[in-house]
């Protein structure tokens, strides 16, 4: 996965409340073979109003989603992570998020910064004209006009998504504890393998 | 002397790679089974990520899902194209990403292809005490064998694809005891739609389940596959089987089974795989074996459990309000009143395969009614999917194929089919089907279908009358016309 240290680029002033996931990226697409692609789906029902942000072309491409409460509630599919990240998010800001959605956000390397209300109000303001800076290891949201908005994050999540580490890629730095499991499981089961020729 | 332990803590505890602080454990997985549905982005996600399969050699592929069960390949050996789009690119997907990560793919027209959980037993590739997992929450079914086995989604798939491990907690554990001996006509299938009703789909929920007692150390391999594939609808994510003689025997001379010296350690290491004495269980449930009756559902849960020879129950009856409304939606959707006598439903489809029944044992049941008889005049479709390549070949070897053309069945290609609608056969909407697949939930046949579900036997039974029918008088007639 990428490491994610510091976003820096425009925003969507999407600011809408309980985007549930089937807004993020509609039913019909999870028939899918690939979790790339998807950003064609991404807000397909929004995107056919005119005028709607994601298709304005001073947006064209922004690594920041601001949103309102509740963000990716409803149903549980990965596909709406997929989606935005397909998108080209890295980081979607909102007062609120539903545990499924930022779990798996951040399997998928995106991340999300809660901040207050008032906070999403000003930057959707700025995000309008100009450009929104986000540090990770800092852990502030911050502008060109002075504004500074520091968030929390998980310190787990925050070291996985600084050093670029996904579950896997996790899971990967046991390779030894892995593979000492396997050169001692040889001795007590050594019928176990290979499984298929 | 350590600790008594249960089947399930020992298989855990010879699979603990690492024990965190907060009691999450890295769990070594022996065996990965894979499909094309749930399959495509966890090797996308590889590709992305520039990742391997750790362990190809323990893991192996096989297309079940949504294939057509019509033929698959023209008198000149050429695959006739796959009508829905999607289907094809998921086929089209397994079979590029299963030899470009080096993983072991049976073909979609081989003869060991089948339904990816008739297809593990059947291969030997499910032994007794492995860990076993598959993106499909049926794989609840190689508990059977005595494996630690459960679904698993995309991102786990992936996980397991690049490291052969899980991160997991351990479950809670329920003994499920079922003593005596089973009555005429009383199948494995009723025994699981019996616990189904009894504990209900959520009763399982935490738990891993050891099937214990008579009944169950009776119980063929075939019966056993039953039982442990619907421990997913009573909520438990695996269901085990201690392994014993019938296991080994089952097992022994399977393709991939082990061989020579390495036999003889594997079944001297799978003689310790039980309960030890003394062990304790979370929870226990017993049923007397008496109590089982040939069973049907009436509703949309696999928990709507009848005895066939009763009446479609009362919402009002039950206790609790939300329970009320559930079941008044389900007769609603079912199109049934309360007090209705089950027998009198009248069923247009009859589907015999899934990964719960569709093995040669169950087509043998069905086939031993059908034999000399006709569907009746109102059944519109009546299916037969062997589980696998190789259960068809069997079962034609047998003449089972003949006596099923002859009562008015089609005879398929082996795979999914009307167990999930995913593929062409489907059941229509507001028509009724008797099925003896695993899931009776509004619109899985297919949008507005209606399900039953059903044990082979009394699958056929209901093809020969037009209606849910209690098998054990067909078996008395059966019976006298032997004797005559
Ligand atoms: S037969 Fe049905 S339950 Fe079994 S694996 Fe296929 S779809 Fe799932």
């Amino acid at each position: 996965m990428e490491k994610l240290t510091v976003v820096e680029g425009r925003a969507y002033p999407f600011g809408m409340k309980n985007v549930d996931t089937d807004i993020v990226i509609p039913a019909h697409w999870l028939k899918t073979i690939s979790r790339t692609g998807l950003g064609k789906g991404a807000f397909e029902v929004l995107r056919k109003e005119p005028g709607n942000v994601f298709d304005a072309p001073e947006y064209a491409g922004s690594p920041i989603l601001i949103a309102g409460d509740n963000f990716g509630c409803g149903s549980s599919r990965e596909h709406a992570a997929w989606a935005l990240a397909d998108l080209g998010i890295k980081v979607v800001i909102a007062p609120s998020f539903s545990d499924i959605f930022s779990g798996n956000a951040f399997k998928n390397g995106i991340l999300t910064v809660v901040l207050p209300q008032e906070a999403i109000d000003r930057l959707m303001e700025v995000a309008r004209t100009d450009p929104i800076h986000v540090d990770l290891e800092q852990q502030t949201v911050t502008t060109r006009f002075q504004d500074r908005f520091a968030f929390e994050i998980d310190p787990f999540r925050k070291h996985c998504l600084l050093g670029g580490l996904d579950e896997i890629g996790l899971t990967l730095g046991q390779a030894d504890a892995i593979g000492q499991f396997e050169a001692k499981d040889a001795g007590v089961r050594p019928w176990l393998v290979p499984a298929v020729a | 002397m350590s600790k008594p332990r249960t089947l399930y803590e020992k298989i855990w505890d010879a699979h603990v790679v690492e024990r965190r602080p907060d009691g999450t454990c890295l769990i070594y997985i022996d065996r990965h089974l894979i499909h094309e549905v749930t399959s495509p982005q966890a090797f996308e996600g590889l590709r992305l990520a520039g990742r391997k399969v750790r362990r190809p050699d323990l893991t192996l592929a096989v297309p079940d899902h949504n294939l057509p069960t019509t033929p698959r390949r023209d008198a000149q050996g050429q695959r006739i194209p796959i009508a829905d789009p999607q289907s094809a690119q998921q086929l089209a997907a397994l079979e590029r990403n299963a030899p470009e990560f080096g993983v072991r793919l049976i073909g979609d027209a081989d003869l060991e292809q089948g339904i990816v959980h008739v297809v593990g037993p059947e291969q030997g590739f499910t032994l007794p005490g492995t860990t076993l997992v598959c993106g499909d929450s049926h794989t609840s079914s190689h508990g059977a064998l005595g494996a630690l086995a459960f679904g698993i989604g995309t991102s786990e798939v992936e996980h397991v694809l690049a490291t052969q491990t899980l991160l997991l907690k351990q479950s809670k554990t329920m003994e499920v005891v079922v003593e005596g001996e089973l009555g005429f006509g009383v199948t494995a299938k009723d025994v699981a739609l019996a616990i189904c009703g009894r504990i209900g789909t959520a009763g399982g929920t935490g738990y891993v389940m050891e099937y214990r007692g008579s009944v169950f150390r009776d119980m063929s391999i075939e019966g056993r596959l039953t039982v442990a594939n619907m421990s997913i609808e009573a909520g438990a994510r695996s269901g085990l089987f201690a392994p014993d003689d019938k296991t080994v025997a089952y097992l022994k001379g399977r393709p991939l089974t082990p061989k020579g010296a390495a036999w003889d350690a594997a079944v001297a290491y799978w003689k310790t795989l039980h309960s030890d004495e003394g062990a304790t269980f979370d929870k226990s449930i017993v049923i007397d074996a008496a109590d089982i009756v040939p069973n049907v559902t009436w509703g949309t849960s696999p928990e709507d459990v009848v005895p066939v020879t009763g009446v479609v129950p009362d919402p009002a009856s039950f206790a609790d309000a939300s329970k009320r409304a559930a079941a008044q939606k389900s007769l609603d959707y079912m199109g049934l009143t309360a007090g209705q006598r089950m027998e009198d439903v009248a069923v247009e489809h009859i589907f015999i395969g899934s990964c719960t029944n569709s093995r040669i044992e169950d087509l043998r049941a069905a086939a031993a009614l059908l034999k000399g008889k006709h569907v009746a005049s109102g059944i519109k479709q009546a299916l037969v999917v062997p589980g696998s390549g190789l259960v068809k070949q069997q079962a034609e070897a047998e003449g089972l194929d003949r006596i099923f053309l002859a009562a008015g069945f089609e005879w398929r290609e082996p795979g999914c089919s009307a167990c999930l609608g995913m593929n062409p056969d489907k059941v229509p909407a507001g028509e009724r089907c008797a099925s003896t697949s695993n899931r009776n939930f509004m619109g899985r046949q297919g949008p507005g279908s209606r399900t039953h579900l059903v044990s082979p036997a009394m699958a056929a039974a209901a093809a020969i009358t037009g209606h849910l029918t209690d098998v054990r008088e067909l078996l008395n007639e059966k019976r006298g016309e032997v004797v005559a």
